[in-house]
């Protein structure tokens, strides 16, 4: 049976800091406090649709990714953006769900970091509480089941 | 750079969470009243849990279970219910003006509960008087669950409901507390 989704307050408490010095990391402590709180608030929004308590702390790190994204890409000239698969807007998970769906969790997590955050191996292996090699390995059997999984139904 | 999270972010964040609307439930404790800690909650429709002795684990799983999972301690939005029972416990203030917030409760419980509000400060009731006010005069024991349950103590004023023969019986937050909370209004026991 899936995990029940915590109280907020039990969840912010456990992931807080963790997210804090992920955002620390990726834009320093000026920005890091606003992304702290945009984060935390994009959480609490989303956070009824949520139907399971699994893998909240790198579903959390995913949405704290995305908003380094977005800060980058702001203070970033015109001209210098890199193509990143989350320029229309959408957000990327969506776009990614339905090839990721069946694949066990950590790699699912990993591909959707890796091609729909654009985020470095380093990076979603913090994410994921793993290593960087872990985390290039988890996303590359990803992959792989996606590019059979699509062979097969096609 | 390892950066560490300040409390002033922290509250920051609390706050902010409070003043988007974006809370089913905010809550606080009241680490020393007269009647020791209290963990107290609010919800956009009042006050839905005070709390004696309070597990916050345990508080916390049955808030979000009855009201939403988007539980979060902040202060300020408590400022109102703190003001109320501290005045209350100085002695200065006989009638909470804060709603209680009963909606996930029974029909019954609600029933009697709407009964046990018009009990007066300094005054007692029985279970049984209760129970007939409520529509079964029979029906003692039952009321004592509703005291039992009762989300909001103090401000539902189930310590004025005693037995029959004058005994204070029971109390969610212990005898003591019972008595306490009478001597404080100037009842007779």
């Amino acid at each position: 049976m899936a995990t029940a989704v915590p109280p907020f307050e039990t969840f912010y408490e456990a992931h807080r800091a963790e997210v804090f010095r992920f955002l620390g990391r990726r834009l320093g402590r000026q920005q890091a406090e606003d992304a702290f709180q945009e984060t935390f608030l994009r959480a609490l929004r989303a956070y009824p649709r949520l139907e399971h308590g699994e893998h909240l702390r790198a579903w959390v790190l995913t949405i704290a990714s995305r908003i380094v994204l977005d800060d980058v890409r702001r203070r970033r000239p015109q001209g210098e953006l890199p193509e990143l698969p989350v320029e229309d807007g959408r957000p990327a998970f969506e776009e990614l769900a339905p090839l990721t769906e069946g694949l066990p969790p950590n790699q699912r997590a990993a591909v959707v970091l890796r091609y729909g955050y654009d985020l470095g191996y380093d990076e979603i292996g913090d994410a994921l509480g793993s290593t960087e090699a872990a985390a290039r390995q988890a996303t590359s059997a990803g992959v792989r089941r996606i590019r059979s999984h699509t062979k097969e139904h096609r | 750079m390892t950066a560490t999270l300040s409390p002033v972010l922290d509250e920051r964040f609390r706050a902010a969470a409070a003043a988007e609307g974006l809370l089913d439930v905010v809550y606080d404790v009241l680490p020393d009243t007269p009647v020791g800690a209290l963990l107290v909650g609010v919800t956009d429709h009042g006050l839905c849990r005070i709390s004696f002795d309070p597990d916050p684990e345990l508080e916390l799983e049955q808030l979000a279970r009855l009201f939403g999972s988007r539980v979060l301690r902040v202060s300020r939005p408590l400022d109102r219910v703190r003001l109320e029972l501290d005045e209350y416990f100085a002695g200065r203030r006989r009638r909470f003006e804060i709603e209680p917030d009963v909606r996930t409760l029974p029909v019954y419980n609600r029933r009697v509960l709407a009964e046990l509000a018009r009990v007066e400060y300094g005054h007692t009731t029985t279970y049984g008087t209760l129970a007939a006010q409520s529509g079964n005069p029979r029906a003692a024991r039952a009321v004592g669950t509703v005291m039992h349950r009762n989300p909001v103590p103090i401000v539902l004023p189930c310590h004025r409901v005693v037995g029959a023969n004058g005994k204070l019986t029971g109390y969610a937050g212990g005898l003591d507390r019972k008595e306490q909370l009478l001597r404080l209004e100037g009842a007779n026991l």
